[in-house]
């Protein structure tokens, strides 16, 4: 389960992935965020800019929020 | 174009090549009439097409009578999905295509799915190059009638393993069709082929020109309602002046090519080099070698598409992108998806004849200014 979520619906790109940089700083090494976003460009910019920025994406989902994807911050 | 507009599009359409301007202005004089009637003015028109399709075969390196124009690459494109998926429809009803392919082939498979037909799309790796093992097994499976491959990606160069694709179909006597838009009259055509497809104005002919080749013995059955010209392979008259004009331009292209690709490819290497190393956070992607001498794409991290195409459009670069924001169904880069890369922010820069070695040191001198002051306007510098 994810330990806080962001909420990016309605927003397009690339501001979910912008919401996701300027958050992960802000929360302890080892948090699961979950960044909800309906725009189809995060599928691929969510987990491109965790490869980017050596963060882990875990997973994508979608659950009763919409799409969501889950991001660990490890350093 | 003013003087300081620096055109990099050319994956869209190259500029109109001389050759190609001088043989439209001379065949607009001489090529009006149709050439399927019995008089003079038409025996006249019969003669320049049936010498605009000698030449474009012999380029090509197929027979004259292989070989179809049609109204574009991507009427092209279609019919030699559906033509190919029709003409074995007793083999199966499958067809088999990379992730990366361009939407008019995705279109015609999509088309075929609705028909119920199936559609096995094949991935790619990080830099966009086939898969071949997935494509392996999916050729061998049965019930496959057609295998589609694009021979470079026409979003990030990359060049596809053709005759390794090729050779697999051989095995299983799948015939393979490549869409070679982007490498018609730039790079020499791979091997192993049995439909191809391309697009006069990638090469610096007219728009609106195709071609469709079908090598004999290859088992394709026209989609379209019933038309005898063109070897039954495409409806419709053709625009014989702008036919004459991509059949002389991609003999006058494709005697350049070597030197042309020769020119471009330190370019793109200079493009791919200096992009990386002066603006921060940029992804440039797509095969850094096995690619086309003349495309590269790159991505910018937390910056809008549109908002860099406009950006450099002021300052006269015209460029295209793969980013959602700039289609129309604001859905990104089915490529750029396929492939795992950042999808906004995206820049493809496509080089032609015309592209100067200070048109690119224009664009590199100023690219990392304008991302900067885009990335300054939206608050996301230090993220
Ligand atoms: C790889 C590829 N195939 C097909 C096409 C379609 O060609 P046209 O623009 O002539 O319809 C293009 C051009 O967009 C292309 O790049």
């Amino acid at each position: 389960m994810p330990d806080e979520v962001l909420d990016c619906r309605g927003q397009r790109c690339p501001l979910p992935v912008i919401a996701a940089a300027r958050r992960m700083p802000q929360v302890p090494v080892g948090t699961v965020v979950r960044v909800l976003a309906d725009d189809p460009a995060a599928a691929v910019d969510l987990p491109a800019w965790c490869r980017m920025r050596g963060q882990e994406f875990l997973a994508a989902i979608t659950g009763p929020d919409g799409p969501a994807y889950d991001i660990r911050r490890t350093h | 174009m003013s003087a300081s507009s620096v055109y990099l599009d050319a994956a869209t359409a190259a500029p109109l090549h001389p050759v190609a301007r001088q043989a439209l202005l001379a065949a607009l004089e001489d090529g009006w009439a149709d050439p399927g009637k019995l008089y003079s003015q038409a025996r006249r028109a019969r003669q320049l097409l049936d010498a605009a399709r000698e030449a474009a075969a012999q380029t090509l390196g197929v027979r004259a009578d292989e070989l179809s124009f049609t109204s574009s690459g991507t009427t092209a494109a279609h019919g030699a999905v559906l033509g190919g998926l029709a003409g074995r429809h007793r083999a199966g009803a499958t067809l088999v295509h990379s992730a990366i392919e361009h939407s008019a082939v995705l279109h015609a498979a999509e088309r075929h799915v609705a028909a119920g037909g199936v559609a096995h799309s094949v991935p790619v790796d990080r830099v966009g190059r086939l898969d071949l093992e997935a494509w392996s097994a999916a050729v061998r499976a049965p019930g496959v009638a057609l295998a589609a491959l694009i021979t470079a990606s026409h979003e990030v160069g990359t060049v596809q393993p053709v005759a390794e694709a090729a050779a697999v179909c051989g095995d299983v006597g799948v015939p393979l069709y490549v869409d070679a838009a982007q490498s018609v009259g730039r790079v020499p055509l791979p091997a192993g082929w049995s439909i191809l497809s391309a697009s006069a104005h990638k090469w610096g002919g007219p728009p609106g020109v195709g071609l469709l080749a079908v090598r004999k013995g290859t088992r394709w059955e026209s989609p379209w309602p019933a038309d005898e010209r063109e070897g039954g392979r495409t409806p419709g008259s053709v625009n014989l002046p702008a036919v004459v004009a991509a059949a002389a331009s991609l003999r006058a292209a494709a005697a350049d090519a070597a030197a042309e690709a020769t020119r471009l490819d330190p370019l793109v290497d200079r493009i791919r080099t200096r992009v990386a190393a002066e603006v921060p956070d940029v992804e440039v992607v797509g095969d850094p070698v096995l690619r086309l001498p003349h495309l590269v794409t790159f991505s910018c991290l937390y910056v809008d598409g549109e908002t860099l195409l406009h950006a450099l459009d002021r300052r006269g670069f015209a460029v295209s992108s793969g980013s959602s924001c700039t289609s129309s169904t604001l859905r990104p880069s089915h490529v750029l998806e396929a492939m795992g890369v950042l999808s906004h922010g995206n820049v493809r820069v496509s080089l032609h004849r015309d592209t100067t070695e200070s048109d690119v040191e224009r664009f590199l001198a100023e690219l990392p200014g304008i991302v900067a002051g885009l990335r300054a306007d939206a608050g996301v510098v230090g993220l």
